[in-house]
């Protein structure tokens, strides 16, 4: 048993999950779709977010996936390490801003 | 990023017929994935076939003040090859009997021909509606003696098509060389200052947008707007359209996919967006391609792989365009970059 739990070719099998599912899968695509889709913000600033997202759920596909969209979208790569440390920084300040909760029960337990 | 083209290297893939065995044999042998003729007969029901012609492409030599890291000619100054005179005036004979409605001038840097300026004099006389000539920019600053070259555009209608990789510097210069975008910025200016690219001067410069890697370029529209907001921004320089081209599996972009291990990444990708509305309109179907020597070509990607005409007449010596039109197009797994996404062409994507 050598095979990693994740292949980079799963990514291109991803639509096969219609295939127990074609309803829901069908729906899930077409929201997709239209979630990427131009709208108030543009294709290109939800590519970054996704990128972003894609490192916050740490999904090795979206993480590849979204770094060839920004390829593809003349995004640079200063935007998209930008994009990471704006994940990284909200998952940073959500673990600090804990720190609050911990000083609160100290400080309550303590004399 | 080399300074000598794959020939003058004497590299194994400046051979077009050893670039269609990579071709035609890899990931594309039986049981892999589908050869071009495979996707496309169930759709045509049968071979690429042109309809009528309207873009003659002359391709006036390989001879080029640039050596692009991506480059489909294999074009670098070391390249000597270039059009006779004789070829020069027998094409201008071609062009006063046909219908074509766009002549477009290609190398290398077609402004580095000797009789470059003559061709387009002659050329310009004969009433083609649209005139282009392929300008990568920087030649129009490499030295003095190309200084007045955008007044002579001018004076002759010229189309341009320039090539400007990217609105930023770095990825312009890792494709393209040091040093290249701040002279392909000073030579828009120069262009933007005799009227081209303006709006309602008549002058159209368009720029050709190609991606700096293994990956295909985005939608055209999307990229055209970001060029524009970042040109007019970063050096207040003004242009007409911008064509996203496809880099296709040819030459150097060949080697370099192959070096980089992407080649087959690249060329599943390419499969994968095959868009049969984009194969309804590739340029082959109605463009002939020249060689420096005359010979002819369904396009000037077959052109590098030495594919020509498959057709009796096949230079320019025997040119007959209706007997010509009466053929099949060469095709071989390189074509999956014109079909791919929105498709390309030399004028961008097509659908
Ligand atoms: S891509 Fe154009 S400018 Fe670059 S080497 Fe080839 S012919 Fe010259
Ligand atoms: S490379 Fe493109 S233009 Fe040339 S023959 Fe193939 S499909 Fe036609």
């Amino acid at each position: 048993m050598n095979k990693p739990y994740y292949e980079s070719g799963d990514l291109k099998k991803f639509k096969n999950i219609s295939d127990w599912s074609p309803e829901l899968g069908k729906q899930f695509f077409e929201y997709y779709n239209r979630v990427f889709a131009e709208g108030a913000l543009s294709a290109r600033e939800k590519s970054l977010i996704a990128l972003a997202v894609a490192h916050t759920v740490q999904c090795p596909y979206c993480i590849d996936a979204y770094t060839q969209d920004g390829l593809e979208r003349g995004i640079e790569k200063a935007e998209m390490m930008e994009a990471v440390h704006v994940a990284a920084a909200i998952r940073s300040g959500a673990s600090l801003v804990h720190g609050v909760q911990m000083m609160e029960v100290y400080n309550k337990r303590s004399m | 990023m080399g300074v000598k083209s794959l020939k003058a290297k004497a590299h194994a893939l400046a051979d077009g017929t050893r670039q269609l065995e990579i071709l035609n044999n890899g990931i594309f042998a039986a049981g892999g994935l589908p050869k071009f003729q495979e996707r496309i007969h169930p759709i045509l029901g049968g071979g690429l076939r042109p309809k009528a012609l309207e873009i003659l492409q002359l391709n006036l030599g390989y001879m080029c003040n640039q050596v692009c890291a991506h480059c489909h000619v294999d074009a670098g100054p070391d390249r000597k090859e270039k059009m006779s005179r004789k070829t020069l005036e027998q094409c201008l004979r071609i062009l006063e009997q046909t219908s074509v409605t766009t002549l477009d001038l290609t190398g290398g840097a077609p402004e580095m021909h000797p009789d470059f300026r003559w061709f387009v004099k002659e050329a310009s006389q004969l009433g083609v509606a649209d005139f282009i000539v392929r300008s990568n920019l920087t030649i129009l600053r490499a030295n003095k003696k190309y200084y007045d070259l955008p007044e002579f555009f001018k004076t002759h209608r010229i189309h341009l098509v320039s090539s400007l990789p990217f609105y930023k510097k770095e990825k312009t210069d890792r494709q393209r060389g040091e040093g290249v975008f701040a002279q392909s910025i000073a030579a828009l200016q120069e262009l933007n200052k005799v009227g081209y690219g303006k709006p309602g001067s008549g002058l159209q410069l368009d720029l050709v947008y190609n991606p700096s890697g293994a990956f295909l370029p985005a939608d055209q529209k999307a990229l055209e707007r970001d060029f524009k907001t970042a040109l007019k921004k970063d050096f207040d320089l003004d242009f007409n359209q911008l064509f996203a081209i496809t880099n296709l599996p040819i030459s150097r972009f060949l080697d370099y996919l192959i070096a980089s291990e992407n080649y087959e990444m690249y060329m599943e990708r390419l499969v994968d967006a095959f868009n049969p509305a984009a194969l309804d309109k590739v340029m082959c179907t109605h463009t002939l391609s020249v060689r420096w020597d005359g010979f002819l070509y369904d396009c000037d990607f077959n052109q590098m792989l030495d594919l020509k005409v498959d057709h009796p007449i096949q230079h320019l010596d025997d040119f007959e365009e209706g007997k010509l039109n009466d053929r099949s197009i060469c095709i071989s797994q390189h074509c999956y970059g014109c079909t791919a996404g929105a498709g390309s062409s030399c004028q961008g994507s097509v659908v």
